[in-house]
């Protein structure tokens, strides 16, 4: 019995879970906007929906919908009922995750709302294996959205207002992605399994200073090498273990400085680095500056390109790391800094 | 030649402002507030007008030229109602200037919705 | 009093990384052009401006008196720029203009337009109604705030006979 409550010991090192018992990334899906539709990344998405408003009168429904519509075609695409899902983990970027309440509501799933900023996925799918290994339910989901009409108005300014983009500033994604995670229990779930979570290691909240928002990477940056490390010294590996260290929507700012900041450390990523914000869009092309960001940046592009390319097994194991700038409008005005977290998600193929 | 100098006038104006934003990183809102506050302090020791006077609308057009405006008003109103004066001469001279952009803006918004660029 | 010490002595460490760390930032962060910038800015504001003086010099050609041509010309532009912002026009010439859109009263007249166009969907009163001032409100503000300041130092100037 006590055996039982005790459990397995599954911590590793300071901040890391090592899975027992991996959870499986069963199925995903991902919605996004016209804009993301347009970009690299176009044949990599479930739905692309051309009306930004997708139907409705305001961004923030808008934004609800996006949610909605996904989880739809996550039910679709699975074959799963809504009554299957034990639980579901998701966030947005708004107030009081106004879009996840009307987003999700008509589904009647027990929810756990999550706000990690632009790293909402991330925290979303750690908590969702932790769960499913922990026995507490058998398939649950993870999803984030962001819509960047409904972060324009919360965080900067009116989509009418004429202004000026400085080149650090990133293009908030509109898109949302989400994912059945679950144990595979029965033979067909085990045919669909996309990949593996072996294990994740949560963030620290980084605060090294930085005050402009419009020079998110930056914010973000030293928190994504502060997790990188610790899921390196966690499991003790080198950054060749992974065959892809992916970010969230660093950018191109954000890149320069996180690949700099490991590089003092004497961690080597050039090579096998990438990040979400800068794949999802063209930015010469689409003038979008320093790149793509949101949850929804990481968690579409994590939804379509990363979890194809680990089924086929181009990627046998990668570490993907969604960042997020932790303000408000509020904390903005008051003169706070913005630090950043990241959280580490660690997934493999799953014959590996 | 009013034209000439009105463009002149007016693009040398916003070239210099758009040096502040990139180089300062200020909100633009704060910019405009800047502008005028600005505007009412050279209008107030006089250095506003004779500028207007040789850019025409090169210097009224720009923020500074609102700021102007607010001084001159009160200044006018302050010879003609004194003390009083410092508390009605900023509205009335600005009254165009303002009840046309929140009527307009207003009328603007009636029509049309909000829409995504690009 | 020791623990007082380390305290503070780690905020110094954290205020000086911070310091070293946003130097970097801004050594590794790129910049757009300023010289294109500032291009732009000259071109769409000298733009507006020359047609603020063309529109008011037709005005006055029709024998309307300077001050009354003054206002209308002012209505005009705003009246313009009310509708180029809601036809989503305004942002994208500010998208290269930077501060030719910003500067002239346009840039003024689209932030209260856009405000209004933006906030409209959170009702008529709290949304639009308050929310028009979002941006507009502390240009006005202070605006009649610094010449209400000046007023009262010219009032006492004239009054003391040193203005």
């Amino acid at each position: 019995m006590s055996e039982i409550i005790k459990g397995v010991r599954q911590m590793k090192g300071a901040q890391s879970i090592e899975f027992a018992a991996p959870p499986y990334i069963l199925e995903s899906a991902c919605v996004c906007g016209n804009k993301e539709g347009e970009g690299p990344l176009k044949d990599t998405f479930d739905y692309i929906e051309e009306d930004s408003l997708f139907g409705c009168d305001t961004w923030e429904e808008a934004e609800s919908a996006l949610q909605e519509k996904t989880i739809d075609v996550l039910l679709e695409k699975s074959g799963y009922k809504k009554t299957d899902f034990r639980y579901i983990f998701a966030g947005d970027l708004m107030g009081q995750l106004i879009a996840t309440t009307f987003g999700i509501l008509k589904f009647e799933i027990p929810l756990f709302g999550l706000y990690g900023a632009c790293s909402t996925m991330g925290e979303a799918i750690s908590l969702a294996s932790m769960t499913v290994a922990g026995g507490y339910a058998n398939n649950v989901i993870a999803m984030a959205s962001s819509h960047y009409a409904s972060a324009e108005k919360t965080f900067r300014f009116p989509l009418e207002y004429s202004t000026q983009r400085p080149y650090s500033a990133t293009w908030t994604v509109t898109g949302c992605g989400a994912v059945v995670i679950g144990n595979a229990t029965n033979k067909s779930e085990k045919n669909m399994i996309k990949g593996k979570i072996t294990g994740i290691t949560t963030g620290k909240i980084v605060d090294y200073g930085c005050k402009d928002s419009q020079n998110m990477g930056a914010c973000m940056a030293p928190a994504a090498a502060d997790v990188i490390e610790q899921n390196l010294i966690d499991f003790g590996y080198e950054p060749g273990e992974y065959d892809k260290i992916i970010t969230g929507d660093l950018g191109y700012v954000g890149q320069t400085i996180l690949i700099d900041l490991l590089q003092r450390k004497g961690i080597e990523i050039t090579n096998n680095h990438m990040d979400c914000g800068i794949e999802i869009f063209d930015s010469e092309k689409q003038d979008t500056h320093a790149g793509g960001s949101g949850c929804g940046c990481s968690a579409t592009v994590l939804c379509g390109h990363i979890l194809n390319n680990i089924k086929k097994g181009i990627w046998k194991k990668v570490l993907f790391v969604p960042t997020g700038a932790l303000l408000s409008p509020t904390s903005f005005n008051e003169g706070q800094n913005v630090p950043g977290i990241a959280h580490a998600v660690m997934i493999e193929h799953p014959n590996k | 030649m009013a034209l000439i100098k009105a463009f002149i006038v007016g693009g040398i104006i916003c070239a210099i402002v758009q040096i502040f934003i990139d180089k300062t990183k200020l909100m633009p809102g704060r910019i405009m507030t800047g502008l005028v506050v600005i505007g009412t302090i050279l209008g107030a020791v006089g250095l506003y007008q004779p500028f207007i006077d040789f850019a025409g609308a090169g210097a009224s057009i720009p923020l500074l030229g609102f700021g102007n405006t607010l001084i001159k008003g009160v200044k006018e109103a302050v010879d003609a109602n004194g003390f009083l004066g410092t508390f009605m001469g900023g509205f009335k001279a600005s009254a165009v200037g303002i009840s046309g952009a929140l009527i307009f803006g207003f009328i603007s918004a009636l029509i049309f919705k909000s829409k995504m660029q690009g | 009093m020791e623990n007082m010490m380390q305290e503070s002595k780690k905020e110094e460490a954290k205020k000086e990384r911070a310091k070293e760390y946003n130097d970097y930032v801004k050594q590794v962060t790129k910049t757009m052009s300023l010289p294109k910038n500032m291009f732009w800015a000259f071109i769409v504001g000298g733009i507006i401006c020359t047609l603020g003086q063309g529109i008011g010099d037709v005005i006055k050609h029709y024998g309307v008196e300077e001050k009354a041509a003054d206002s209308m010309t002012l209505l005009i532009l705003i009246a313009l720029s009310a509708l180029l912002t809601g036809l989503n026009i305004y942002p994208k010439i500010g998208n290269f203009a930077g501060a030719g859109a910003l500067v002239p009263i346009t840039g003024f007249a689209n932030s209260v337009a856009a405000s209004a166009i933006e906030f409209k969907a959170e009702g008529f009163v709290m949304g639009l109604g308050c929310k028009i001032f979002t941006i507009a409100g502390p240009v006005i503000l202070y605006g009649i705030f610094s010449s209400w300041i000046l007023g009262v130092i010219y009032w006492a100037g004239q009054m003391f006979h040193w203005w």
